[in-house]
């Protein structure tokens, strides 16, 4: 018995020698490749932005290894141990240990059109209302996005909040600007404010359509603007239309 | 005698892939090559050269796909989340502690887009202290949370120094942005701007301080007027 667990405890000291031995084997060890500097030099600044200092340059037929990335800056130690920040622009002078050029692309237009996932956040006017939404898309094409959206309403008199869910059609998915068309259908819940006497809440099925546009400015970054209709379903005789104009920014992943 | 078989067995070897009915043949040779081999290692030293005169793949084959750097795996700290801590004062309301957490995404190395989700209490009017009648809000009502979601601007980004031995990273930033307040039992729209001053630490940890005015209407107190709610905190984010 007693045995039996020595053995465990040394096959398991064996294993922690062995996989500590063996660094390919550990699956929490970062990706740091090693590059070559193949421009006369590179700087190294000691934070990541054109306002910190440049404080050493790794010359030309340096390995430099790459540490971590930040925005457009790329940490990198030298052969020498110094440890700084270098812009992407100039890290395009390095090679990859076989002499090849290294792909170190900014993301483009290319990049905005192909985009899959995105996250934005908005605000605007929803009936006199003010209102802010929050919404994530999954692009099933470049044509057609799905999405779901939560936006908060906030008026003068009342205040609510509506989920919804929606299917984005883009025309033009490569252009710059690219308009598209959206319709959907959610539920939109109605609290009046606590200085109005005797009023109800009140939640209604929705329905809208709409027009907007993504402006894409760089990197994962653009603008949208949006003008909707809605439809509120409500149990009285007459159904409601709402205005909605919105604008705001998204990311895409 | 052993290079011959050493031969026999490298043949073996090259057909060996294309063959699966050579492998156990293979198999064979291999463990009487390794008996052979163990006796004298000249010999295998000479089967080695001999190896190369029969123009063999070499033995260790180097991958070239290893090599070639793959800047998507490069581990990127854009995100930046955090706590911060401080006071806000509230319109009429007096001042209390309040507490937020926040996520940050850098866009580039001037810009952010900053979400908070924030928590604070409201104190009462200087008309309840004085009148000591009864209060204007339940205790429900006077607790205040709020979120928003805005855009900072990194305006001065730099080194700060302190006491001429220590230089910190960091900078100056300016943010604006728009969200609601849970005020009074009411959900308002509300406008935030206001500055900071980020002190980077090390990489992955930052210090922050913050000055934010909350700007709502609310008719709370009888009329509608634009009330501003200053909050100074200080926080703590990682990024990651």
């Amino acid at each position: 018995m007693n045995n039996n667990r020595y053995i465990q405890w040394g096959l398991m000291v064996l294993m922690l020698i062995f996989s500590s031995s063996a660094a390919a084997w550990n699956p929490f060890e970062k990706y740091q490749p090693l590059v070559v500097v193949s421009d006369p030099y590179i700087e190294l600044r000691t934070g990541p932005g054109k306002g910190y200092p440049i404080f050493y340059v790794a010359a030309q037929g340096d390995e430099v290894q790459i540490l971590k990335s930040k925005t457009d800056w790329y940490k990198v130690r030298t052969p020498r141990d110094k440890e700084g920040w270098v812009h992407r622009n100039e890290m395009r002078h390095t090679l990859d240990l076989n002499g090849d050029p290294i792909d170190f692309g900014e993301l483009g237009l290319g990049d905005f059109s192909k985009r899959r996932w995105e996250m934005g956040f908005n605000g605007g006017d929803f009936g006199g209302a003010n209102s802010l939404s929050g919404y994530i898309g999954y692009a099933l094409t470049p044509n057609i996005t799905l999405q779901v959206e939560g936006t908060q309403i906030l008026g003068e008199f009342s205040d609510g909040v509506m989920a919804s869910a929606n299917i984005l059609m883009y025309p033009f998915p490569k252009w710059r600007l690219s308009p598209y068309f959206t319709i959907g259908t959610g539920i939109i819940t109605t609290k009046p404010h606590t200085t109005i006497v005797a009023a109800e809440d009140r939640e209604d099925e929705i329905a809208h359509a709409g027009v907007g546009a993504n402006l894409y400015l760089n990197d994962r970054f653009m603008l949208r603007m949006e003008y909707k209709r809605h439809t509120v379903l409500t149990s009285r005789d007459d159904n409601e239309e709402i205005d909605q104009w919105k604008a705001g920014f998204s990311i895409f992943f | 005698m052993e290079s011959r078989l050493q031969y026999i067995f490298l043949n073996q070897n090259k057909t060996q892939n294309a063959t699966s009915c050579a492998r156990s043949a293979g198999w064979l040779m291999q463990i009487l090559v390794l008996l052979f081999s163990l006796g004298s290692g000249a010999e295998l030293a000479l089967a080695a050269t001999e190896a190369e005169d029969l123009e063999l793949e070499p033995l260790v084959v180097r991958e070239p796909e290893q090599r070639k750097v793959k800047v998507d795996a490069i581990d990127s700290e854009d995100f930046e989340i955090g706590i911060n801590a401080g006071l806000m004062h509230f319109e009429d309301f007096g001042t209390d502690t309040s507490t937020s957490i926040r996520l940050a995404y850098h866009i580039s190395e001037h810009f952010f887009v900053e979400g908070v989700y924030g928590r604070s209490k409201l104190g009462q009017t200087s008309f309840e202290q004085l009148s000591g009648g009864a209060p204007l809000l339940t205790d429900e009502e006077r607790d205040v949370t709020f979120y928003n979601v805005s855009l900072g601007w990194n305006i001065f980004p730099g080194e700060s120094f302190v006491a001429g031995r220590w230089a910190f990273k960091g900078g100056l930033y300016l943010i604006a942005g728009a969200g609601s307040t849970e005020f009074g039992g009411d959900d308002l729209f509300t406008i935030n701007a206001g500055a900071g001053y980020r002190f980077v630490a090390t990489d992955w940890m930052a210090l922050h301080l913050d000055v934010r005015d909350h700007y709502f209407e609310s008719d709370l107190l009888g009329t509608m007027e634009g009330k501003h709610n200053v909050e100074f905190s200080a926080g703590l984010t990682f990024f990651f």
